[in-house]
């Protein structure tokens, strides 16, 4: 049984990893593109934000004020049993983002969007987010944190399957150039492009893979997988590195999720993950322990299914009977 | 690994910034700061210059260097503040305000987040012997968190929250900045960008062109853009 206080714990816990320490797939990613980026200014830039990671996972400290819109995306086994239920585990969630924006301490970013009004811990009214997953045979419960900053580098387009993959890559560029200008976008960022489902699917999709998966990872449809790396390097010959310097660093890695959409539309969305991807996820195993990662293993075989039975689910219904 | 950044030169200044250290500025120059440094953004600008509440008392003699900050600070319960990370917020959507909060508070440095629009360079800084400085990433706020040694003094708190605030911060060896602007009203940021701009046109070509044109490739909303 997992105790609703062990995941209000790990919540809090987690909310503090994400905004202090850089994910290592990150780090190395940004790294990787010191050695290769020949502007001196966008170089420089890089290294010092190197040395600002260093500093913060030093001190404890934020690695970045904006400290974004914290959220939550959580994924239950099936078998999985706790106390509380499920809004027992949405109060525990918003409790540590309350505790968390104090103690880390957190910018509390969140507002009214109407009357600007705050209660000063990132909590209101469908704030934090949190979105669900389901993963079957499974016991433990995964939470994951993301600290993503809200106002510039994500755009949706809708586009037509006539559009094509060039259309793709004329949104993606129009995105990455409008936001790159001045470092708006806060480049070099993974970019999550989303296509298809509806409107508001797409736009999810886009966004968890921006920010569920690590530096490095592809697609398991080898043709999506290699317009990632086609997408990529598009965005890497723009000519714009980091703060709109000239330079070649924009994309440290492209992630593509897609979901069935209308036979007539092909909707797009793109968004870009800043320069402190903040991630952080935490593992509740059935005996109670926690353990934490930086890879939240969001897009499961059974996330991506794309008929009625999945992969494992014959495995899975033989065991229980 | 190579060495980034050794091409670029270093300045250390001593606050309040006195003109002739802000005339030998060179754009891309690395800058670090010791001694007072403000935070005000349209919180602040609005209560001052909309409302007309006063200045606090001393501010303009004490620094006249603003901050586009809004940092992640805490109430202790010995009354002081912990503050974690510091970094700036994009300051264009402050262009409004600029002229007259540099005439009110003698500001010569404003340092913030991707410069101001163009104009505002030649028309409001450089006429008022102000420069520009960039924070670097966005951001470094560990680095610039580290620098902040003291909270000197907050105003309007309670009145505007957190963000708003005008913090006035105890600095020392606070940066990287980078120079954007010089008192010719040179920017780096607009150098950089036209730079860019000349490869932007051939990114398209051989795209075929959309299925679906859009209002803001036109700005007649009379035009169909199917």
């Amino acid at each position: 049984m997992i105790e609703n206080a062990a995941i209000e714990e790990a919540a809090y816990e987690i909310m503090r990893k994400a905004a202090i320490d850089i994910p290592e797939d990150y780090l190395n990613g940004i790294k990787g593109m010191i050695d290769v980026e020949s502007g001196d200014l966008s170089a420089f830039v890089l290294q010092s934000m190197v040395e600002n990671w260093e500093a913060a996972s030093e001190d404890r400290r934020p690695m970045c004020a904006d400290t974004g819109l914290p959220r939550y995306y959580v994924k239950v086994g099936d078998r999985a049993t706790f106390t509380g239920g499920f809004t027992g585990i949405e109060r525990a969630l918003r409790s540590a983002t309350a505790r968390a924006t104090h103690d880390v301490p957190l910018r509390p970013n969140r507002v009214h969007p109407l009357w600007r009004s705050e209660h000063n811990n990132n909590v209101g009214i469908n704030a934090p987010e949190i979105e669900w997953s389901f993963e079957p045979e499974a016991d433990w419960i995964d939470i994951t944190t993301v600290h993503k900053g809200g106002l510039f580098g994500s755009d949706y387009r809708m586009l037509f399957p006539g559009d094509g993959i060039d259309g793709i890559k004329r949104f993606l560029l129009d995105t990455l150039i409008a936001f790159g200008k001045r470092g708006l976008a806060c480049q070099p960022a993974i970019v999550g492009v989303g296509i298809g489902g509806s409107k508001d699917i797409c736009m999810v999709l886009g966004k968890q893979a921006a920010c569920l998966r690590v530096v490095g990872d592809r697609n398991p449809d080898p043709k999506i997988a290699a317009l990632e790396l086609e997408l990529k390097e598009l965005g890497n010959s723009i000519g714009m590195g980091a703060m709109g310097f000239v330079g070649s660093s924009m994309v440290v890695d492209c992630h593509i999720e897609v979901g069935y959409t209308h036979t007539g539309g092909m909707p797009v969305s793109v968004h870009t993950f800043c320069l402190s991807s903040r991630r952080a996820t935490a593992r509740l195993a059935a005996d109670g322990t926690v353990s934490y990662r930086t890879d939240p293993l969001w897009f499961t075989p059974y996330m991506r299914r794309e008929t009625v039975e999945w992969p494992s689910q014959d495995a899975s219904l033989n065991r229980s009977a | 690994m190579a060495e980034p950044g050794r091409k670029l030169k270093q300045v250390r200044l001593d606050l309040p910034a006195k003109a002739e250290d802000i005339a030998a500025l060179e754009l891309g120059s690395v800058v670090f700061l010791s001694g007072l440094v403000y935070t005000a953004r349209e919180g602040v600008y609005n209560r001052v210059l909309v409302e007309g509440h006063s200045l606090p008392p001393g501010l303009t003699e004490a620094s006249n260097v603003n901050f586009h900050c809004s940092p992640a600070a805490a109430p202790q319960d010995n009354g002081s503040y912990a503050i974690g990370g510091v970094t700036a917020t994009a300051s264009f959507r402050f262009s409004k305000y600029l002229g007259d909060w540099l005439d009110r508070t003698d500001t010569k440095i404003v340092i913030g987040k991707g410069g101001m629009p163009r104009d505002d360079y030649t028309q409001v800084l450089a006429p008022r012997g102000a420069v520009y400085l960039t924070t670097v990433g966005y951001g470094t706020g560990a680095l610039l968190g580290r620098g902040v040694k003291a909270v000197r003094e907050v105003h309007w708190l309670e009145e505007l929250g957190i963000a708003q605030a005008l913090w006035l911060f105890e600095v020392e060896n606070f940066g990287p900045f980078i120079v954007d602007s010089d008192c010719a009203g040179n920017s780096l940021f607009a150098q950089q960008g036209d730079q860019v701009n000349q490869g932007i046109a051939k990114l398209y070509e051989g795209l075929k062109a959309p299925a679906l044109h859009r209002f803001g490739e036109t700005d007649d909303r009379k035009d169909e853009v199917m």
